[in-house]
């Protein structure tokens, strides 16, 4: 099954995002395909390459952007909710790429489900 | 882009219009879902009847009023709008508080309503 994926909280204050990557590795190991995981609202905070958590807890950008490279998952962020948040190409860790809310809407219609993690 | 697939899209909008950006990006999503020619409705629940309600003023929280987006949204197409109930009963509202042509419906038959939908997202 083709799973699409829509993360609308921030790193570390909300659990969306370590939910939405446990779920999204679950599916892999599960045989089922991760196409897209698009991040809207303050979820366009996961892309950030200037993150920087203390060394004992988990990295969440660096573990999306090895994920999304170890199997080739388009991760996704709203280029409007990104700009009003200072996210730029600039400032992108690996394997995100900035692109309009248009990719969103098609991950809905070309995947079998999109599931949402949010607050 | 799938050519000619259509999928019933709900949006379901449960927060207040201001207090968090989540009504505002709500509404983004849809204006721009417009485009992809998809069957498109929007439910409002919880604190989400809010955003319909008639008469905003935002001067005193120096934020702009996106109201007049919901009533462009029949230009769009987008005349699919459902209120619920409980929700409306619960804050002293009724459909005539609402900005836009409505129809209200008990929360058990918008969840009818979206087992029938093949994406529905929740802001």
């Amino acid at each position: 099954m083709k799973i699409g994926i829509l993360i609308n909280e921030g790193p570390y204050t909300h659990q969306a995002t370590d939910s939405a990557y446990l779920f999204a590795r679950a599916v892999i190991e599960k045989g089922h395909q991760v196409s897209r995981v698009f991040f809207y609202h303050d979820g366009v905070n996961n892309s950030t390459r200037l993150t920087e958590p203390p060394q004992d807890d988990r990295h969440i950008v660096n573990r999306w952007s090895k994920l999304a490279q170890e199997h080739s998952i388009d991760l996704v962020v709203c280029v409007a909710a990104a700009l009003r948040r200072g996210i730029k190409d600039e400032n992108l860790a690996p394997g995100f790429r900035i692109s309009g809310l248009g990719q969103l809407i098609e991950a809905g219609i070309q995947a079998d489900r999109l599931v949402t993690f949010g607050d | 882009m799938s050519e000619g697939l259509v999928k019933k899209f709900m949006y379901v909008n449960r927060k207040a219009p201001h207090g968090t950006i989540y009504a505002l990006e709500s509404l983004e999503v849809v204006l721009i879902a417009a485009a992809f020619d998809q069957d498109v409705s929007l439910a409002f629940m919880d604190d989400g009847v809010y955003q319909l309600k008639k008469g905003w003023n935002t001067k005193g929280i120096e934020v702009k009023s996106f109201q007049p987006t919901y009533r462009a949204l029949d230009d769009y197409d987008i005349n699919k709008l459902y209120v619920e109930k409980e929700a409306l009963e619960a804050r002293g509202l009724t459909a005539e508080d609402m900005c836009v042509p409505v129809q209200v419906l008990p929360r058990a038959e918008i969840g009818k309503l979206m087992e029938t939908q093949d994406v529905v997202l929740s802001f």
